[in-house]
This record gives structure tokens, C-alpha cells and sequence, in this order.
């Protein structure tokens, strides 16, 4: 079975004039136990994919599963299946790490002493220092917030994690902390995990996913391997696929974003 | 998902709120000064007018206060999510949306009857009132079933900032401040005019202050309190599940429009 399928997905924003498409007939599956690379520019719809597969969002058509289950229909049951990074780690910033830990792993059903050490394996492996593990949040600083956002989200054992361009912002040591976590968690004995990855890295998506798409403007303009995609258009990286498809330079899309 | 794990999602929210209120502790004891200030000014004002006013406009405002804070805690909580930006999680989380929103309540409760009775306590030292005649199991009977139907108006008002996370927080403020004009907190309702009178027929609040202050100004019985205590608990046993209603439709046209964003 795949882990995620979606088939014909529209969504579409505002109304008359101010009508965005943020996704534009998307159609890909994901199988398990893949890290499946998304990259595009900002607003190109990655996120809004992610909302939709989050049981956050309702298409206007098309559909979308999560091993099996409707997002729409079934989505209390995707919901046990599933957990996200977003690029804000959003928290209750006035308390602490373990408060909103402890918080979040009450709603996975998790008991406080299993949430405890189950967060502090991930964290101290994301190389987070302990000693901040009950201090505010809004006193660590972005990276570190992050790291408590990864954590939160791979504690509860999904299998179905979407990482929602997890290392915007972050200093690069954070960054490869969290990238060398993922892939770890990958390669751990009896992992049984699917990742959805968005990114406007493309050297992160070349680095950490199985299968990479590209989307702009709400569509899917090429997917595969990225060693796929880098002979199918004879090219040495991801950003010159981009640039090939759509006669855009990848930093030039960046910036205008 | 089974109970277990739907009571440890109701726990959840307990435990954070009573965890922000720990680490905004210095701002709970601003709201409570003022609440305590504001019950022994609008006591002192009764004393001027004789000693029968103090205790009845004292218990509009120990009531009232207990009320507000069910209806704002319950109401304001989704729009906190929606400033913080974990409405997003808290809504993909597992756990039902009767089991969430029962959280809240449950949290708003607690709290509310911790801030009240300290409140209450202070007032009592205060005036040096007695109460030693009142029907004091009837006020307590009241206050659980008047907290239902605040907890269903809640469920309602927290609809708003759902949809508009400003606007609705401005809309449920004036929602809150139009039950204290209408329920007869500081006054009769009689005094009202005549037009504005239907509204305080159908505020679940007018009921409780009328019940509270028969209960303990003049120790009405449960025969003379049940009357009241049945349409409190009526209304509560109707608007809870018309809040759940109005609640999850406006969650999925929340989810059709996308609208659970981070707001702030």
C-alpha cells in the first residue's frame, strides 16, 4: 500500500480578483517508508499540500489518502497516523520545553514519564542541551526550538511524518543536526516511518530524500530520484533542473519570493 | 481512540493552562487585585445604602466573576491558540473535538472556582458578613448547573475567534460586557428598559444571580430553588451540545477556507 495518494487535488484561495490557485491539479504517491522531497519557491503550494495532508484542509477537489484513509472522510484516522514540523516552531513560548511536551504527548496519548524520555532521547541526539529542557521556550533560541519542534513531532511515533521546510532559518549547525537526526531516524532497526519533506533547499532534498518533486505555481512540473532527475536533464544538481524546466534561475525565484 | 487516551487529551489542557498560569503568575495577581478591589468597592457602595445591599450586590459581582471567567477562558482559549500559533497542532492531534473543548472547560472550571472563593473569602473577612443561614448546598447546586449553561455560551462565543482571531476576540468582549447589562448583576431587571427586558429573559445569568441571592440572602429552600435549578439545567444540557454543533461546523468551514493559520 502507498503511504500518501493524491489524485487530482485543487485548491483555490479568495475570491474574483483575488483568486489563488495554490494547487493546481496535483496528482503523486509517496511509498512507504520514503523520504519524498517537495521543493519549490515560497507560495508555489507546498505548504497548502501539507495543510490538505494534515487533515488541516479541505480540497475544493481531487483527493487525497493517507495509508488508505481520506483525509477528508477519515481524517480522525489519519490523525493517528501522522505529526508535522512547520517552518515556525509554534509553541506556547512562555513556558517550557517539557511543559509543552508534556502538553503535546497528552494529546498522542502519551503518559508524562514516556513522553519525558522519549523527548529527551530525541532532543539529546538533535544535540540539545538538557539543562534547557525547563526553561521558556521564548528564551532558546531558533534553532533550539526547533529541535524541541522535531522532537515533538517524531515522539509520537508517526508514520507519516511532513517536515514543512523543518531547517528554514536555522544556523547550519542546527541545520545538519536536524538533517543527520532524520536520517538516522531512517536507518533505525524496525523504523516503520514515511517522511514528506518541503523544501526550498535544494541541496537538502539532493541530500535527504529518496524521490524529489518540483512544484511551481501549484503544480508538479517534474518528479523522481534526484539522481533520476539529474540524468534525465543532464544536469549536475537540482538547481539547474529547475532552471532547465522552467528557464528560471533557482536564487532568482528565491528572491522574488 | 479509546478513553484512556481522550481523558489523558483532556488533562492536556489543564495542565497546560495551569502551567501558563504559573509562568504569568505576576499577571494573575494583577486581575486579581483589581477583582477583589472592584467586589469590596462595589460592596462598600451597598454599605451606603444599607446593609442588606452589600451582601446582594456583592454576590452579583462573586457571581458575575465566576461566570465571566468560565465565558472568557473557554472562548479565549481558541483565540490564544490562534496568537500562539498552535491551533494547527492542537486541531491535527488525535483526540476529539468534544474531548478538547471539555478540556477547556473543565480547566476554566477549576480555575474559577479557585479565583472565586479567594475572592469570596477576602469579601467575607472584609464586611465581616455572616452567611450562617444561607442555604449554602443550594448555592453550590447553582453554581454547577448555572456553570453549564456559561459553559455552552462559551462554547458559542469561542466560534468567533475561530473565524476572525481579532474581530472575534472584539465580538465576544461586547458578547460578555452585553450579559452584564442584561442579567440584572447589580440591579433587578425590572429597572431595565422595557425593551431591552426579553434579552434578560433568555440570559442563563439572570436565573443563577436571582437563585443565588434567594439562596443566600433569604435561605430559600431546595422546594422554592428547584424551578430554577431545572432551566439552568436545561439550558446548560442544550447549549453545551448546540456550542459542540456550531463548533465543529465552523471548524470545517474554518478547514474549507483556511483559516486555522497562525493569526499574530
Amino acid at each position: 500500500m502507498e503511504a500518501v495518494k493524491c489524485d487530482g487535488l485543487i485548491k483555490v484561495f479568495g475570491k474574483n480578483s483575488r483568486k489563488v490557485t495554490a494547487l493546481d491539479r496535483v496528482n503523486f504517491v509517496v511509498r512507504r517508508n520514503e523520504i519524498f522531497g517537495i521543493v519549490g519557491p515560497n507560495g508555489s503550494g507546498k505548504s497548502t499540500l501539507i495543510r490538505i495532508l494534515s487533515t488541516l484542509l479541505i480540497p475544493d477537489a481531487g483527493k487525497a489518502s493517507v495509508f488508505g484513509h481520506d483525509v477528508v472522510r477519515e481524517y480522525s484516522r489519519v490523525r493517528r497516523l501522522i505529526n508535522r514540523v512547520s517552518v515556525d516552531a509554534a509553541f506556547f513560548k512562555g513556558i517550557s520545553a517539557w511543559e509543552n511536551l508534556r502538553y503535546a504527548g497528552r494529546l498522542y496519548g502519551l503518559g508524562k514519564g514516556e513522553a519525558k524520555e522519549r523527548s529527551l532521547k530525541i532532543l539529546n541526539a538533535l544535540g540539545f542541551a538538557e539543562k534547557r529542557f525547563c526553561e521558556p521556550l521564548e528564551d532558546l533560541s531558533r534553532g533550539m526550538q526547533q529541535k524541541v519542534a522535531i522532537a515533538r513531532a517524531f515522539f509520537t511515533a508517526p508514520m507519516l511524518l511532513l517536515l514543512d521546510e523543518p531547517t528554514t532559518g536555522l544556523d547550519p549547525r542546527s541545520k545538519l543536526d536536524v538533517q543527520n537526526y532524520v536520517r538516522e531516524a531512517m536507518q533505525g532497526k524496525g523504523c516503520d516511518l514515511t517522511i514528506i519533506l518541503t523544501t526550498h533547499d535544494m541541496k537538502e532534498a539532493e541530500l535527504l530524500c529518496d524521490r524529489v518533486a518540483i512544484i511551481i505555481d501549484g503544480r508538479f512540473v517534474t518528479s523522481g530520484s534526484p539522481t533520476q532527475l539529474l540524468a534525465q536533464y543532464d544536469k549536475p544538481g537540482l538547481e539547474e533542473v529547475f532552471l532547465e524546466i522552467t528557464g528560471r534561475e533557482w536564487k532568482e525565484v528565491e528572491v522574488e519570493c | 481512540m479509546n478513553v484512556k487516551s481522550q481523558t489523558y487529551g483532556s488533562i492536556a489542557f489543564v495542565e497546560r493552562n495551569f502551567a501558563l498560569v504559573r509562568r504569568y503568575i505576576g499577571w494573575e495577581v494583577v486581575f486579581l487585585s483589581y477583582n477583589v478591589v472592584n467586589a469590596l468597592a462595589i460592596g462598600l457602595i451597598g454599605a451606603t445604602m444599607g446593609k442588606d445591599m452589600v451582601l446582594y450586590l456583592v454576590v452579583g459581582a462573586m457571581v458575575w466573576g465566576f461566570l465571566s471567567i468560565l465565558f472568557h477562558e473557554i472562548s479565549e482559549s481558541i483565540a490564544w491558540e490562534r496568537w500562539e500559533g498552535t491551533i494547527e497542532y492542537t486541531f491535527m492531534a488525535p483526540i476529539s473535538r468534544f474531548t478538547h473543548l471539555i478540556g477547556n472547560c473543565l480547566f476554566a472550571i477549576i480555575y474559577g472556582v479557585i479565583r472565586s472563593s479567594l475572592i469570596l473569602l477576602i469579601i467575607v473577612f472584609f464586611f465581616g458578613i455572616s452567611i450562617k443561614g444561607a442555604n449554602l448546598p443550594g448555592v453550590l447546586v447553582i453554581l454547577v448547573v448555572s456553570g453549564l449553561s456559561f459553559v455552552g455560551l462559551g462554547l458559542v462565543a469561542a466560534v468567533l475567534p475561530l473565524l476572525s482571531t481579532e474581530k472575534g476576540a472584539y465580538a465576544t468582549h461586547i458578547l460578555e460586557a452585553g450579559l452584564l447589562l442584561i442579567s440584572g448583576v447589580y440591579y433587578e431587571i425590572d429597572v431595565l428598559p422595557v425593551w431591552i427586558r426579553p434579552l434578560s429573559y433568555v440570559s442563563p445569568a439572570t436565573y443563577t444571580l436571582k437563585a443565588m441571592r434567594a439562596a443566600l440572602l433569604e435561605a430559600a429552600g431546595f422546594s422554592e430553588l428547584l424551578p430554577t435549578i431545572l432551566l439552568l439545567l436545561a439550558t446548560g444540557l442544550l447549549l453545551i451540545p448546540l456550542g459542540m454543533l456550531i463548533f465543529s461546523r465552523a471548524e470545517h468551514y474554518a478547514k474549507r477556507k483556511g483559516k486555522l493559520k497562525r493569526a499574530g
